[in-house]
């Protein structure tokens, strides 16, 4: 019964959540590879891998000795409860000894049914100060250790060697050629023994993100000298093909047509089939997706029969962009274009969406730096901005339509939202607030309506569709659709995602690849480094993806 | 006045490049430098050619010039920046050239000046006090410093290589250099940064006031020894992890920082022994073992924490195998960068071993159990390198603090050898920490003792007593107190007759305390057991009791009249000795003084002197006791048997019960 309630204590006390809290925030920091759903990490004592002797408490975090203590038979041990994922590349623990007469403490072990002091397991003596590997011989190590002082075990994954420290100084290395899934150990063998561990969950003693940064630095410079040698000129040109693919993909027309020229390269893609799909894109972007799709059917015959998952997709994103009153549509109805809906700032050029796996590349970008993944060329800037005019009138007339090469900050833009929004509140309205547009929006939602039945008869029921459907039509729900639990869809964002898949259906109808190659090099970087962590080259931590973006 | 040969043909070229320089027309002298600076780039031969030639008088004249153009100035400088970058003899001409002040008293503050000005500088060649020689020329540079980045470099370059002595350090701090200096560690350029480090370091060196006035300074809010945390972080260039390692353990050293403060116990120790591994060059190997023994050499635990830290006793080992085997062979120029710092790196491991085991008994044991560790110190012994000598027996001496040491590894590699071989023949350095050593190797309990006193070692000790140098008097006197410790009579008198009597009373009044107090504790040595006693009374009994008197009535410390106070007991103690003391009522009133004293220990020694003369069971004790009551000692050892300090209350009543017996 008292247990009973000291359990539950523990889950509402407020000091241990905070301390969950920290040990998150703070293995996210030192360990930011290691994928938790797949491989996660050791954060207490595991009460099922222990011997009898072994009693635990305070969150499994302290272990104490209720053996007999009489000779070494009464050793006793228990392990973490998960091994050492490689994606570590470093990984650190300590363990402070709380009461003396501490004998031995082993501290690490490969993955074993039963954990043993004298089975594979490699550990550093209390009593004294031999480093034991594998079989019952020690070998002197370091110095002896007992009651208050704080010995931590650090494992390189990348070198697959161990050292211990002892009150925050590193003792040297005590093993090497550790074999791989290695889980924090601690042993006993005397009555009165305690020790308390530290998984992360507290400051560590020892200053193991120096150590850290000693060997990102190695493994970065290893990267900046990687040797290219004779193959330096074949290697500008995959460089330049990369860029030059990437332009083109994404419609940036002048640019790469400026690119091509400086380079002294070939462009794939014709001139008018480039234009053609920037055309699109902008019409998307800007929300005009009747429009777009009236293009498509013109341009590209037979594509959009085809496909009709995306022409769907498009019908429902015009569906909420006549509900944000910027589709044609309903804006012919309209006096006024209400300026926040259509002010989208990356409009009418494309603004790449890149995977979800390198959310630096869309955060951290600035549309003025030069040296950055997305490229910039300012001279050609201009030229692209008098190509936007003429197809969007709209936008030109909004003072702030820049052209976004690629990404920009998604915090300025929406503060720019807010700004417009303090004197033009009330054009915020449903269709632009014009009753002849909502009523073209209601028989378009019927028609909607009845497409998604049609697909359904003819393809079989389709979860997707529905509950697209079913958001699109929640906005009519609300008074003030923008503020409300599905007003998320009218954000201008909402568009990328549909452009860049009709884009990618264009591409791929003409033979074309459907990603730039640029994405694809990136997507096997990405897919490479995670791939190191299963099979244990823990240098992986250290030569991150997103630590080379910008 | 120089005969140089040059072929025709090349003074012709260069000769040409000379004469433009003399054109009438500005616009062609212009081009002239310009021309010239293409043609010395890189070419050490036209350097020297256009030196020899006279090109650099010119070159000035055209730098200080008045009505030269600024980029005629501008490209002189560069001229003579580069000239400056040649051979050290090219260094020497421009010096005798007086460029200094050319480039210093124009006031000039282009970047190209003060970049000759650096070049020249730096060079071993230059001497650092012409930075010095004018007075204005410091504050002057000072405020060129907010230039740019470029004249920040040239400038803390240059300061910090003229920074040579406590008066530099002291000229530069009046001048403002820290407040100057402390912005820059924070600057964008890498260069800067590494050079103001440097500045802070030569500045601190053994400084305290520069020390105690550094642990205060802010930098954009955070304190310098913060700033100094954040370059030794590990992914900083190893060049700056080490600066600021240094600046952190000169602070240290000059006091303003606890060496208990974790920025020293979890930062700079651990940096520096990082700085000692295998994978760092030879260079910052040495100065990183070398700033590591200069950091702990007076904490015995900042020593306890390196003896364990990341296998430092072992990893020293290395520092040996220079020139290594593989280098030989395969490749020259390894063999001669490692021969080159062969010494170097045997010379800092010992100073670091030295460090490590000055105080702790266990880290004596862990260095003499390294692989071939005193065979490494023998040999050290006699290395052609004075600095290696001067480095080996400084570790011997710090491990020969060790009584388990000395007992078995210093007997075993018979380390008394070399170190005898190294005391007929050294510099003054060298000896005092050889004789020193040997002092400790003469202790009683040590098995070398023997085999020293054989080879005939008192004449040396008895020579280096009459050194100039007070470390090697004392050392020299020591070593003869230890030797005579429980020695024979033949020893005894084999010291008493090599030092002679006049030179042991002209120990007796040295103005250095410790060699007095040495010379007190030889005395003493020599004047035990009774036999002795009578012997050495008798034939210096007067000279003795004369330099006794001397020294109870000098101005002189409560240990040397307590050492003082306890010969004259030990002359109590002889037979016929006593006589000398009974005999002298001066001496008599002088025991008496002090038994009264307000010291105890001379109390103490001096009742232990009077309980000596009244000792029954001997000849005449029964006249000694009764002169002695007449004079009244009786009356004073009654009050002292009511001491309040236990000690002395007994000596005094075993005392009194002579009397009762």
């Amino acid at each position: 019964m008292a247990e009973l309630g000291a359990g539950s204590l523990l889950l509402g006390d407020p000091a241990f959540n905070y301390q969950e809290a920290e040990l998150n925030e703070r293995l996210k920091r030192l360990y930011p590879a290691v994928n938790e759903d797949e491989t996660p990490l050791p954060r207490s004592w595991s009460p099922k891998d222990k011997y009898s002797y072994i009693g635990l408490s305070q969150n499994n975090l302290r272990v104490h000795y209720k053996g007999h203590g009489k000779n070494h038979k009464d050793a006793a041990s228990v392990r973490a409860t998960h091994p050492i994922p490689a994606a570590c590349g470093i990984y650190y623990f300590e363990v402070k000894i709380v009461s003396k007469g501490l004998d031995f403490l082993s501290s690490l072990l490969p993955l074993s049914p039963i954990p043993g002091w004298d089975k594979h397991s490699y550990g550093y003596h209390g009593d004294d100060g031999h480093s034991f590997c594998s079989s019952g011989t020690g070998q002197p190590y370091g110095p002896t250790f007992t009651t208050g002082d704080v010995i931590g075990c650090c494992v390189n994954l990348i070198n697959n060697t161990c050292f211990y420290t002892k009150n925050g100084i590193s003792l040297g290395v005590a093993f090497t050629d550790l074999p791989p899934n290695l889980y924090p150990t601690v042993g006993l063998q005397t009555p009165g023994e305690i020790v308390d561990a530290n998984f992360g969950q507290q400051p560590f003693v020892f200053d193991i993100e120096d150590y850290m940064s000693e060997w990102r630095a190695k493994i970065h410079g290893m990267i900046a000298r990687f040797p290219i040698g004779e193959r330096l000129g074949e290697w500008q040109a995959v460089l330049q093909n990369m860029v030059s693919t990437y332009l083109v993909h994404h419609g940036y027309c002048a640019t790469a047509t400026a690119f091509a020229r400086a380079t002294e390269t070939l462009i794939q893609e014709d001139q008018t089939s480039i234009k053609n799909r920037q055309r699109i894109q902008k019409l998307v972007l800007a929300g005009r997706v009747g429009e777009a799709i009236e293009a498509t059917q013109q341009l590209y015959p037979g594509l959009l029969e085809h496909n009709p998952n995306l022409l769907f997709m498009l019908k429902c994103r015009q569906f909420v962009e006549m509900v944000n009153g910027t589709d044609s549509e309903v804006r012919c109805f309209s006096i006024r274009s209400p300026k926040s809906q259509d002010s989208y700032p990356g409009s009418p050029s494309l603004s790449p969406r890149h995977g979800a796996t390198n959310p630096n590349l869309h955060s951290a970008g600035k549309g003025n730096t030069p040296s950055h993944l997305p490229i910039h060329l300012p001279s050609v800037d201009s030229e692209m901005e008098i190509e936007a005019e003429h197809y969007t009138n709209g936008v030109a007339e909004n003072p702030s339509a820049r052209i976004m090469n690629g990404t920009y900050k998604h915090q300025e833009i929406l503060q720019a939202q807010d700004i417009s929004l303090e004197d033009s509140c009330a054009s915020r309205q449903l269709c632009g607030g014009n009753q002849a547009a909502t009523e073209r929006m209601i028989q378009f939602g019927r028609e909607l309506q009845g497409l998604n039945e049609q697909l359904c008869r003819e393809y079989g029921k389709n979860v997707t569709h529905k509950k697209m459907l079913q958001d699109a039509f929640s906005l009519l729900a609300y008074s003030d659709p923008w503020n409300c639990p599905v007003g998320q869809q009218l954000d201008p964002m909402q568009r990328e995602n549909i452009c860049s898949a009709l884009n990618s259906a264009i591409l791929e109808s003409q033979n074309l690849p459907k990603q730039p190659p640029l994405m694809l090099a990136l997507g096997q970087a990405t897919e490479c480094v995670q791939l190191m962590a299963r099979v244990r080259s823990g240098s992986c931590s250290f030569a991150r993806v997103d630590n080379f973006l910008h | 006045t120089k005969c140089v040969h040059l072929p025709p043909e090349v003074t012709a070229t260069s000769r040409h490049y000379v004469d433009r320089l003399f054109d009438p027309d500005p616009q062609k002298v212009l081009q002239g430098v310009i021309d010239m600076k293409n043609a010395v780039i890189g070419n050490n031969k036209q350097k020297a050619n256009l030196i020899v030639l006279g090109a650099v008088p010119r070159l000035l004249y055209l730098l200080q010039q008045g009505s030269s153009s600024s980029e005629l100035r501008a490209e002189c400088a560069v001229v003579l920046g580069s000239l400056a970058m040649g051979t050290e003899n090219n260094i020497k001409s421009l010096v005798d050239c007086h460029i200094i002040p050319a480039l210093l008293q124009g006031r000039l503050s282009l970047s190209a000046c003060l970049r000759c000005l650096r070049t020249v500088f730096i060079s071993p060649v230059t001497p650092v006090q012409l930075l010095y020689t004018d007075p204005t020329v410091i504050p002057h540079l000072m405020s060129l410093l907010s230039r740019s980045q470029r004249t920040q470099e040239y400038i803390t370059q240059i300061f910090s290589h003229c920074c040579k002595t406590p008066e530099h350090q002291t000229v530069l701090f009046n001048h403002g250099a820290i407040q100057n200096i402390a912005p820059l560690l924070i600057s964008p350029s890498y260069k800067v940064r590494m050079q103001a480090l440097k500045c802070f370091s030569v500045l601190a060196y053994e400084n305290t006031q520069v020390s105690m006035t550094l642990v205060n300074v802010l930098v954009d809010e955070e304190l310098l020894s913060q700033v100094f945390v954040r370059m030794m972080q590990r992914d900083q260039p190893i060049d700056m992890q080490l600066t600021a390692a240094k600046c952190l353990t000169y602070m240290c050293r000059a006091g303003a920082i606890r060496t208990d403060d974790s920025c020293i116990v979890l930062k700079t120790l651990p940096c520096l022994v990082r700085m000692c591994s295998k994978e760092r060059l030879l260079e910052e190997r040495v100065e990183g073992a070398e700033t590591l023994a200069y950091l702990m050499e007076p904490d015995v635990e900042l020593q306890r924490i390196a003896s364990v830290t990341d296998h430092l006793v072992a990893m020293l080992a290395d520092y040996f195998k220079y020139p290594s085997s593989v280098s030989a062979i395969t490749d020259i120029k390894r063999l001669d960068h490692d021969l080159k710092h062969a010494h170097e790196l045997r010379q800092a491991a010992f100073k670091l071993y030295a460090s490590l085991g000055s105080n702790d008994e266990d880290i004596r044991k862990k260095i003499t159990e390294t692989e071939n560790m005193m065979d490494r110190i023998v040999s050290g012994l006699s290395e052609s390198s004075v600095k290696v000598r001067l480095a080996a027996v400084r570790c011997l001496h710090s491990l020969s603090r060790s009584v388990q040491q000395l007992r078995t590894s210093f007997h075993d590699h018979a380390v008394w050898k070399p170190l005898m071989k190294l005391l007929q023949n050294a510099p003054d350095e060298v000896l005092v920490m050889a004789s020193s050593t040997l002092c400790n190797l003469l202790l009683e309990f040590s098995p070398s003792k023997e085999p020293i006193l054989e080879s005939g070692v008192i004449e040396l000790l008895c020579s280096l007593t009459q050194s100039d140098s007070p470390a090697l008097r004392v050392n020299g006197i020591w070593a003869l107190m230890n030797m005579a410790f429980q020695a024979d009579q033949k020893v005894k008198g084999e010291i008493v007759r090599a030092l002679g009597t006049e030179q042991l009373f002209r120990l007796l009044s040295d103005p250095d305390s410790n060699v007095l107090m040495k010379t007190l504790g030889l005395l003493r040595n020599l004047l035990s057991t009774r036999p002795h006693i009578d012997q050495v009374m008798s034939s210096h009994g007067k000279q003795i009791m004369q330099a006794v008197t001397l020294i109870l009535e000098g101005e002189h410390s409560i240990e040397v009249k307590e050492q003082t106070l306890c010969i004259l007991a030990n002359i109590a103690d002889g037979n016929t000795a006593k006589e000398l003391i009974m005999t002298n009522d001066d001496i008599l009133q002088k025991i008496k003084y002090y038994m009264a004293h307000s010291n105890v220990k001379l109390q103490l020694a001096a009742t232990f002197c009077i309980s000596n003369l009244i000792w029954n069971e001997e000849d005449g004790s029964q006249e000694r006791q009764d002169k002695l009551r007449e004079l009244g000692f009786v009356d004073i050892l009654h009050k002292l048997t009511q001491a309040s300090d236990p000690n002395l209350c007994d000596r005094a009543k075993t005392a009194m019960q002579q009397y009762l017996a």
